[in-house]
């Protein structure tokens, strides 16, 4: 088929910038700044300020990924339905704020929510409570689920359009109703794209740092946030090395969760 | 009458401004194998998908042993499908997709295990319980989508072209398969198929459609050897199809060669189609038959040879077992019990008879 010397270019590019760089994140991780082996970087996690970013971090993921999962899969259900979603229209529609700036969205959403932000402003002329969302883990929520939403909706929309409509017939012809098609035949075959989604949304999420900086008011520390500082600000590029493994180890977890049951038709991007 | 399992009465069907199917009337009786017949775009499959509920007319009803079932979804009919690309669930292995219906229905996990077991056997699948659909050939899986149509004991099995993907040997095999299930499991199969050869071979009884319209319902020796129109004659194996003159009782006019035929009743002079099947033309030789002609071509078709004859400034197709080259003079004679007349429709519109069976 294809000359194996084509991929060449691509192994090099591989180690230079995949493998070297992991290697020297290794390294980092399980030295002291004498260069000597050491465990302490990667148990630095266990410190309370370390790992109760880590846990929010986690907690946050979870709760945007699920929160991502209950407004995608509906829409995808609905979109390949309909003959407004098969013109690709709507979902375009879905994907369009991926055509923008990511920094710049989510500082839309600072403008939005902040304290005399155009909500707060809204919800005091109309003389409704006004509650304050900015600075909080749910501003957080807020930022990651409209950041990684069409993260969910593609692979779910893609999977559930490329069901053979008269497996849904036969469903219903063996007596199905449209529950019973929902959650016996359309679900499970849809399963591959909503593990793509969760994939997708959760590994960002989970090492975001541009999010809670932004929507957390640097209160809130995420690991993201934790890793960063170790890095940019000098404090320690071991410990920030370390805490970098241990969280990869967690994406790792998540990625062997989801494979088992992915059967790999699933992955569209 | 009252052995009419289904009654479709007056059925209509719009898609995009397009009559699908005009004013369709038609009924099926119980234990019998029926074949929807006709080119695509002549209605057969819309009208198969009205009887599974998954389309609704715009106008007419369906009944069923005596219910109005015109509006009912397809969860509530008692009628299953096999579908044109078995439609498997992928997802789930063999037993548990012909478990499907009956899980759904609420039946005891003994039950259920019996029929799955005499539903392999029935289909000759026997031990395939565990295996995946992905893992099985296409003629394996709509055996398969057979069994799980059939453990639900539909009083109708709908057979939406099951062996279109299949190749021609399996095709055959099948064929002699469906047949043999019908008969042992005593329902009625409506199946619907472009393929005329399947159609001869497995129904009870052809109904041949056309742009929406019933041409002919009939036997298949019926339809193969009295086609009411031209487009059945055309569309039922090969045909010569000339248009000719009724002189009178008997006697057919074609391109100024007179041929007696046994048809009466036509009146004098009209103009007809004439329909003679290629195997009833006989050739012999020169100045011994009705008309004389020379064989313009000729190909070997394994059980008869397929010549094409001009005469009369026409092609003739013939098929013999006697083979003429390419340049010899012969003469042609049918005999007239083999001349098959039918009037000429006027319009589009006359095509359309309105068959009362």
């Amino acid at each position: 088929m294809y000359k194996k010397s084509l991929s060449y270019p691509y192994l090099v590019w591989a180690a230079a910038f995949i493998i070297i760089p992991l290697l020297f994140i290794v390294y980092y991780g399980l030295t002291d700044r004498s260069g000597a082996f050491t465990l302490e970087n990667l148990m630095a996690i266990t410190t309370a300020e370390h790992s109760k970013a880590l846990f929010l971090s986690l907690l946050l993921s979870l709760v945007s990924t699920a929160i991502c999962l209950l407004l995608a899969y509906p829409l995808a259900l609905i979109l390949s339905n309909s003959k407004l979603g098969r013109s690709g229209f709507i979902i375009f529609l879905f994907i369009l704020p991926m055509w923008m700036n990511f920094l710049l969205r989510t500082l839309a959403w600072v403008v939005l929510l902040d304290t005399n932000g155009v909500l707060d402003t809204l919800f005091k002329t109309l003389g409704l409570p006004r509650f304050k969302i900015i600075n909080t883990p749910a501003a957080i929520v807020f930022g990651m689920v409209y950041d990684f939403l069409p993260f969910m909706i593609l692979p779910i929309y893609n999977v559930i359009s490329k069901i053979d409509i008269n497996v849904i017939n036969a469903a219903r012809d063996l007596g199905a109703n449209s529950f019973q098609t929902l959650y016996k035949v359309i679900f499970p075959l849809s399963l591959p794209g909503v593990i793509s989604g969760i994939t997708m949304v959760f590994v960002p999420s989970l090492t975001t740092f541009v999010i809670s900086t932004l929507l957390g008011g640097g209160k809130i520390l995420l690991i993201g946030n934790v890793i960063e500082q170790e890095f940019m600000k000098g404090t320690s590029w071991h410990v920030g090395s370390g805490l970098s493994l241990v969280l990869m180890l967690f994406i790792i977890i998540s990625m062997v969760l989801s494979s088992k049951y992915d059967n790999g038709e699933g992955n569209v991007l | 009458m009252s052995n009419r399992l289904i009654d479709l009465q007056h059925i209509t069907k719009i898609y995009d401004g397009h009559k699908v199917l005009d004013d369709l009337n038609l009924y099926f009786n119980e234990n019998k194998f029926l074949t929807l017949l006709g080119p695509s775009g002549c209605g057969k499959t819309t009208t198969l998908r009205i009887l599974g509920g998954f389309e609704t007319p715009d106008e007419g009803r369906v009944i069923f042993n005596g219910e109005d079932i015109t509006n009912l979804p397809p969860n509530k009919r008692t009628l299953n499908t096999v579908f044109q690309k078995y439609a498997l669930f992928t997802h789930m292995n063999i037993a548990e997709n012909i478990a499907f219906g009956l899980k759904i229905s609420g039946k005891s996990k003994a039950y259920i295990d019996d029929k799955i077991k005499y539903a392999l056997k029935l289909v000759n699948l026997d031990g395939y319980e565990k295996r995946m659909p992905d893992s099985l050939s296409g003629g394996q899986q709509q055996r398969i989508a057979i069994a799980r149509a059939i453990v639900n004991e539909p009083k109708v099995l709908l057979l939406d072209e099951p062996l279109g993907a299949l190749d021609l040997k399996l095709r055959q095999e099948m064929q002699y398969e469906l047949i043999r299930m019908k008969n042992e499991l005593g329902i009625t199969f409506i199946y619907v198929t472009h393929d005329q050869e399947e159609a001869l071979t497995m129904s009870d009884t052809i109904v041949v459609m056309n742009q929406g319209y019933i041409q002919q319902i009939g036997s298949p020796e019926d339809i193969y050897n009295e086609p009411t129109n031209a487009f059945v004659a055309d569309f039922i194996g090969d045909s010569n199809i000339f248009p000719g003159t009724m002189v009178e009782d008997k006697v057919v006019k074609i391109f100024d060669t007179i041929f007696p035929c046994v048809d009466t009743g036509f009146g004098h002079n009209k103009p007809v189609d004439v329909v003679i099947r290629p195997e009833d033309v006989e050739l012999g030789k020169p100045g011994k038959g009705t008309v004389d002609g020379v064989v313009s071509h000729q190909i070997f078709k394994g059980v008869h040879y397929e010549m094409e004859v001009t005469a009369c400034g026409q092609e003739w197709l013939v098929q013999s077992t006697k083979m003429h080259p390419v340049g010899e003079h012969v003469s042609i004679f049918v005999d007239p019990f083999n001349i098959q007349i039918m009037n000429k429709p006027e319009s589009e519109d006359e095509e359309a008879v309105v068959l009362d069976v």
